[in-house]
């Protein structure tokens, strides 16, 4: 649901990272407000625990620059992964335009990514979008795990799990030293971007 | 289900925004939308971050509407939080907006909570039809951008 705001030629577009819990949707978050500058981004704001986990949310806003004459501004969210915080997520996805849906590379978290995925399509369900017609963009994070003690899936054995259905872009990543970070926001902006696009042209054809 | 807000709407709001602002000695208004997306701002908002405020605004209003629900009612329609110097009032304006006053010690409470209360079915009409699902059709009258 973007707000076009024709007096200040203005469009807000919500994006929500979602997935299970400790799967890394803060770390993107934190990973692209370390880096952008100063003048396309706002203050980070969260509402965690002491333990590190998201309790409500985590949100960023981005200026993505102009579309059509408009200012083109991101508001990033991220949802507590856990269980139990179900109505915490509904809340959040109101009005969302994009989910980055992030999934753990894991081999142990294999099971909670699926179980995450599919809330995310019962909860949009909900909210009356279709996981398949809302821009979705999948992220493989933890890749740098690779080699190391913790047994990690294949990107294959992952996109079988969570994107045989959607057949959505997805992306290899490590949140937390950034690869993949970036490509993954510029994929979500670009489809949330060419949506509303497509929505704008829309109004101008029944304003002539 | 795009929300659009045309020049004609906002000088609309604008109008019963103003008139809370000069009648009760607050100093700025926020109208911020369920979602968390703020819709417009009137009066001195100094250095605030009114996106972050915004966000939090709905946050907090979907997280007393669950208290709400185990008390047995369906939302709370209005909330209050005082600090030392600055005070905050947020009120359910229909079903989807929420409006966040921001106010000092110049004023009080009780003249805000008048104040709003005597525009706030007019605005609540205003806003209703900007929410409207088949909006689109109904801003022909609005001036695009050069």
């Amino acid at each position: 649901m973007p707000f076009i705001n024709f007096s200040k030629d203005e469009i807000q577009c919500k994006i929500v990272y979602y997935g299970a819990g400790f799967c890394g949707k803060t770390t993107n978050l934190q990973y692209i407000f370390a880096q952008m500058g100063e003048d396309t981004k706002g203050k980070m704001v969260s509402i965690d625990t002491r333990g590190d986990r998201t309790l409500f949310f985590d949100f960023l806003s981005l200026n993505l620059g102009k579309i059509r004459g408009f200012d083109v501004r991101v508001q990033l969210y991220t949802v507590p992964g856990q269980v139990h915080y179900d109505a915490t997520r509904k809340l959040v996805l109101k009005g969302v335009d994009g989910v980055v849906f992030v999934a753990d590379s894991l081999k142990v978290q294999r099971k909670k990514n699926i179980e995450s995925l599919i809330n995310l399509a019962k909860n949009l369900a909900e909210k009356g979008i279709s996981i398949r017609t809302v821009p979705v963009v999948i992220q493989y994070n933890k890749r740098d795990l690779d080699g190391t003690d913790s047994e990690i899936l294949p990107i294959e054995v992952l996109e079988k799990d969570l994107n045989s259905m959607l057949k959505v872009p997805s992306y290899s990543a490590s949140a937390l030293k950034g690869a993949g970070v970036f490509e993954t926001l510029r994929e979500i902006s670009k489809l949330v971007v060419k949506d509303v696009s497509r929505k704008i042209m829309l109004v101008d054809q029944q304003l002539k | 289900m795009n929300i659009i807000i045309t020049k004609e709407d906002l000088k609309k709001i604008n109008f019963f925004l103003d008139k809370v602002v000069s009648s009760s000695l607050a100093h700025s208004v926020l109208l911020v939308d369920r979602s968390g997306q703020l819709i417009t701002q009137y009066g001195n908002t100094m250095d605030i971050d009114i996106l972050s405020l915004s966000a939090l605004t709905a946050a907090n209003f979907g997280a007393t509407a669950e208290i709400a629900k185990i008390l047995g009612e369906e939302e709370f329609t209005l909330l209050f939080h005082k600090g030392k110097c600055e005070n905050v009032y947020f009120t359910a304006i229909g079903d989807h907006v929420i409006m966040v006053t921001l106010f000092d010690d110049k004023t009080s409470l009780g003249l805000i909570r008048l104040r709003i209360n005597q525009i706030a079915e007019d605005l609540s009409q205003t806003l209703v039809s900007i929410f409207e699902e088949k909006r689109e059709v109904s801003v022909s009258g609005s001036q695009r951008p050069s």
